[in-house]
């Protein structure tokens, strides 16, 4: 049984005039079957360009991918358009944070999912729509039937990410890439589409990448979570582990950063100091070593390696042994 | 810390609002000046006092009115009835005109790159409140130097720069200095940090502490992020489809919530913990329309305490003794009886 | 607050001029600097100042008097010794009077879209800001004019008041009035709906002072923009008028003017009947290119 995604070292960089920018810079990632793994990490972190490049979704002029790309087995970097288009919809989908952008306006959403099913199988009209109705009551779409014809703008938030959910599973895709999929929705909108989500999941076998800055919302559906700054994974682990032992300090820092739980009323939320470093700028060593509280002067010239503390926990600090003596009670604030 | 301006001194209330109304006529079908059928009831009777000092937090979803009611406060958009006492003056009335109203009240809105005017540098979108107010430009523009530097950014580097120059986090930092321009004594904050990565909002959340001690300023912090409320609040108010819903302290609203939608609310917030996650939902359905809302409890739809009684009867508004306040028929003396008790007063884990 | 208000108490303070630092390159700055680096634009500059340039120092460049007539050398084709440019009907040198018919011609496409800028703006920009019932009214009266096409509108208007370049002038800026109002309204509506204008209002400045300070330096731009392209069209109808006889009288020169009295000559001289014409067609690609390009200058989110 191989892994679904395999990322190998990969680099991404897009041209601008008169610069180059790094947005991703050595990832190395796996998602196995029916595994969900979540991407963490603010802007500027690369997790959406990491995610949209899985599907090549960059402008080819502008982009340069070097690395090792994987999906289902067969080499993405490698595709002729005809492949990729074959890979989108059928192997790989992909859902957004505001449906409205993707989806078109002037079609029913019904349309739109039927478009979808008869671009990639051979199947009547009468027989996308039922399949188009059966995917509504799947993702619990309450009166299926009538919604099928209802217009994108017609229908309210959650019911827009519901039918777009429906929409890329519309051609059995053995990948869902979700991009922020629940930022922009009300939190008890929020939750039901996250548990919706796990239970698609469980019940299609889907490996789902689940892009967000919410951890919260990573807990609530990542069977593994993996932390971005500056275009790389600064640590991967399991759910649990990573965020019951962080060893990261900008893990740390992140989950420490979240203003409830043992925060005491009238103290200072503990920040930290700086601002991402510029992507098209970026120093030698640990692009998060300027910000770093642990950092001594071999973290700004020497990039960390990749270590693994557990099974599955990956690191990349060169300091993380010293760091877990001085604080071994990091996680003591959730 | 005594201001000058303070009237009614600490026990009264710095702003009363009183059977706010405000709605939205939608335009019928027909002629372009018939009268409308229907209407959107955005802010449909909210009552509630801020008190002096304090940070007020406001929670809700789409469709709740807090937006709205921000603005009506701001006086930038006219209510369609009720009435605002700011320090025991009516607002708009001879003894507080709107625009020294406006002096000791001021907003910050979510969208830090629309707050800003694009073509004018940083120090100048500062000082023109002052300079509206009559302080000569040089004064206006050492004022705006001063709280740059107040709020964290060094003028030297940033006074001459453009918004879009500035990082989300720098902005909106800006549009606080520019809101303590005018020396406010309330500061209206809308989703002021949601749009913000999570270090960067700590960082501004941390500033808006400072400054509210530094310049004994009173906050009406508005957000649907839970926990940035708890933080930052000392007391909340929960909204729901035009109106206030419950009122409390912090930690009551928190950790004894008696409306059932704010119980719903509240267990909505993801659980960080992977092996105990949430396994159903609290709430099904999206919040709903505000155009027509339903008769009696507008929440009795999807109450998971819901009765008879609660499709017939609006509740009205009731705080108990520890200033903890609900609408809600539970907790009204003649129709408590109707609902079990079991499990009612379970707290928020 | 008492450490704001002492600041602002302290005499030394308000004495002292606030020192200035640097101010980053603003908004228009950065637009001549990306249009510098548009070929086409650039090119479009350059011909259009040539152009300008020639029409303005004509009187001291023009190889021939314009007004001279002569029978014995009528419609000369290009190159004749003495005659770059040919001669027409009358024996006139064609350059001279294409270079002196510069000056009208050019005029008549900038004025009158200079007039309606300022005038069109005006109340686009009012109708926009006041919103509600004065802007139905307002606007809703402009479309009227609007509804008209513009060359049946200047020829109306034009008929109306008479021959003559100065009623010229005004039928034409009648006729673009409306349309730069449209887009004056247009923006300034989006403007008005901004947030930092939102914020001006809650500072308690007036609509005069948030015009002037905020609404002005967001919508002038754009408008600015729309008007440019304007300036062909502008050209062609006033070359039209002339044309029909309603805006320039001979013998003055006027490219249109010119191409109506060519007219006939185009059978035997097709080149030099034509010359006009293209003078016409060259500056308003020009203008339109010019346009093109500062508006994608413009249209960079900075």
């Amino acid at each position: 049984m191989h892994d679904m995604i395999t990322l190998r070292d990969l680099q991404v960089q897009f041209f601008a005039p008169k610069k180059l920018i790094r947005a991703v810079n050595g990832v190395n990632l796996t998602v196995g079957q029916g595994e969900v793994v979540a991407l963490i990490g603010e802007s500027g972190s690369g997790k959406s360009v990491t995610l949209r490049t899985i599907m090549r979704l960059h402008s080819e002029r502008s982009t340069r991918i070097a690395g090792g790309l994987e999906v289902d087995g067969k080499d993405v970097l490698k595709m002729s358009q005809r492949e990729l288009a074959a890979l989108r919809g059928d192997t790989v989908a992909m859902i957004f944070q505001e449906p409205l952008l993707a989806l078109d306006p002037v079609y029913t959403v019904g349309a739109q999912i039927i478009e979808a099913i008869r671009r990639h199988k051979k199947v009547s009209k009468a027989e996308a729509h039922r399949q188009a109705l059966s995917l509504f009551e799947k993702v619990r779409i309450p009166s299926p039937e009538r919604r099928l014809d209802a217009y994108p703008h017609e229908m309210s938030g959650g019911m827009r990410q519901r039918a777009m959910i429906a929409l890329a599973l519309s051609c059995s895709p053995k990948v869902l890439l979700a991009d922020e999929p629940t930022t922009a929705l009300d939190a008890t909108v929020q939750i039901q589409i996250l548990l919706l989500l796990r239970d698609l999941q469980k019940e299609l076998g889907l490996s789902i990448v689940f892009v967000t800055h919410d951890i919260g919302a990573a807990a609530e559906v990542a069977d593994r979570i993996a932390v971005m700054y500056a275009g790389k994974i600064i640590e991967q682990g399991p759910a649990a582990d990573l965020l019951t032992h962080p060893r990261h300090p900008y893990t740390l820092s992140l989950l420490k950063s979240r203003s409830h739980g043992a925060m005491q009323k009238g103290q200072r939320l503990e920040t930290i100091g700086g601002a991402p470093p510029d992507l098209s700028n970026l120093p030698a060593g640990c692009a998060f070593a300027e910000r770093c509280k642990y950092a001594v002067a071999e973290c700004s010239s020497v990039q960390p390696r990749d270590e693994t503390l557990s099974p599955g926990h990956v690191v990349s600090c060169l300091r993380v042994h010293q760091i877990a003596q001085i604080n071994p009670v990091a996680a003591a604030a959730l | 810390m005594t201001d000058e301006r303070d009237i009614g001194g600490p026990r009264q209330p710095l702003l009363q609002v009183r059977d706010l109304l405000k709605h939205f006529p939608l335009k019928g079908k027909g002629l372009p000046f018939a009268s409308p059928r229907s209407a959107v009831r955005a802010v449909d009777g909210v009552n509630f006092d801020i008190l002096k000092g304090e940070t007020l937090g406001v929670v809700g979803e789409s469709g709740c009115g807090k937006s709205t009611t921000a603005r009506v406060l701001m006086q930038l958009i006219n209510q369609d009835s009720g009435e605002l006492v700011f320090d025991g003056e009516t607002v708009g009335s001879r003894a507080l005109p709107l625009r020294q109203f406006r002096r000791q009240t001021q907003m910050v809105f979510q969208d830090s790159y629309s707050s800003l005017n694009p073509r004018m540098t940083i120090e100048d979108s500062i000082a023109f409140a002052p300079t509206v107010h009559g302080l000569p430009p040089r004064e206006a523009i050492t004022r705006a130097r001063d709280l740059l530097a107040r709020v964290g950014l060094q003028p030297e580097r940033f006074a001459g720069r453009y918004p879009h120059e500035l990082s989300g986090g720098q902005r909106q930092r800006v549009n606080i200095a520019r809101a303590l321009a005018l020396e406010p004594r309330l500061v209206i904050l809308d989703e002021a940090v949601s749009a913000l990565d999570k270090s960067v909002e700590a960082q501004v959340l941390n500033l808006l502490l400072d400054l509210k001690q530094e310049f004994g300023l009173t906050y009406l912090f508005i957000s649907h992020d839970l926990n940035v409320v708890r933080f930052i609040s000392d007391r909340v108010l929960v909204m729901y489809l035009g109106q206030v819903v419950e009122i409390g302290s912090s930690d009551q609203v928190f950790d004894r919530p008696k409306h059932p939608y704010t119980r719903a609310l509240l267990k909505s917030m993801p659980s960080m913990d992977p092996l105990q996650r949430t396994m159903e939902a609290p709430l099904a359905g999206d919040p709903p329309n505000p155009i027509n809302p339903p008769g009696g409890c507008r929440f009795h739809t999807r109450c998971a305490y819901a009765q008879t009684v609660c499709s017939q009867r609006a509740p009205t508004f009731s705080s108990d003794d520890a200033g903890h306040g609900v609408a809600c028929l539970r907790y009204e003396a003649d129709t408590a009886s109707l609902f079990a008790h079991a499990s009612s007063e379970v707290s928020h884990a | 607050m008492s450490t704001l208000q002492a600041t602002a108490a302290t005499p030394a303070t308000s004495a002292v001029t606030p020192p200035a630092y640097k101010r980053s390159r603003g908004h228009w700055a950065n637009v001549a600097a990306r249009i510098v680096r548009n070929p086409l634009a650039m090119t479009a500059a350059v011909i259009l100042l040539a152009l300008i340039g020639v029409a303005v120092f004509a009187p001291w460049i023009m190889p021939a008097d314009p007004f001279a007539t002569s029978m014995f050398t009528r419609l000369k084709p290009i190159g004749t010794p003495g005659h770059v440019f040919g001669t027409d009907e009358l024996g006139r040198d064609l350059l001279s009077r294409l270079m002196l018919g510069g000056r009208l011609s050019l005029f008549m496409g900038i004025t009158p879209v200079l007039m309606a800028f300022v005038i069109g703006s005006g109340i686009g920009i009012f109708a926009g800001y006041a919103g509600g019932f004065i802007n139905t009214a307002i606007m809703r009266t402009i479309d009227v004019l609007y509804a008209f096409p513009s060359v049946l509108l200047a020829i109306a208007l034009s008929g109306a008041l008479g021959a003559g370049i100065v009623n010229a002038l005004t039928s034409l800026t009648i006729v673009f009035i409306p349309q730069i109002a449209r887009i004056a309204e247009s923006v300034t509506t989006q403007v008005r709906r901004s947030d930092y204008v939102d914020a001006a209002r809650a500072s308690g400045a007036s609509a005069f002072t948030i015009v002037r300070a905020h609404v002005l330096g967001n919508v002038l731009g754009p408008i600015f923009v729309y008007s440019t392209s304007l300036i062909s069209v502008s050209m062609i109808l006033a070359s039209g008028l002339s044309f029909l006889g309603l805006g320039v009288k001979p013998p003055e020169p006027e490219w249109g003017l010119m191409l109506n009295t060519l007219r006939t000559a185009i059978y035997t001289q097709p080149w030099v009947a034509a010359l006009p014409g293209a003078f016409i067609f060259i500056t308003s690609i020009s203008f339109n290119m010019l346009s093109d390009g500062l508006r994608s200058a413009m249209e960079v989110k900075q």
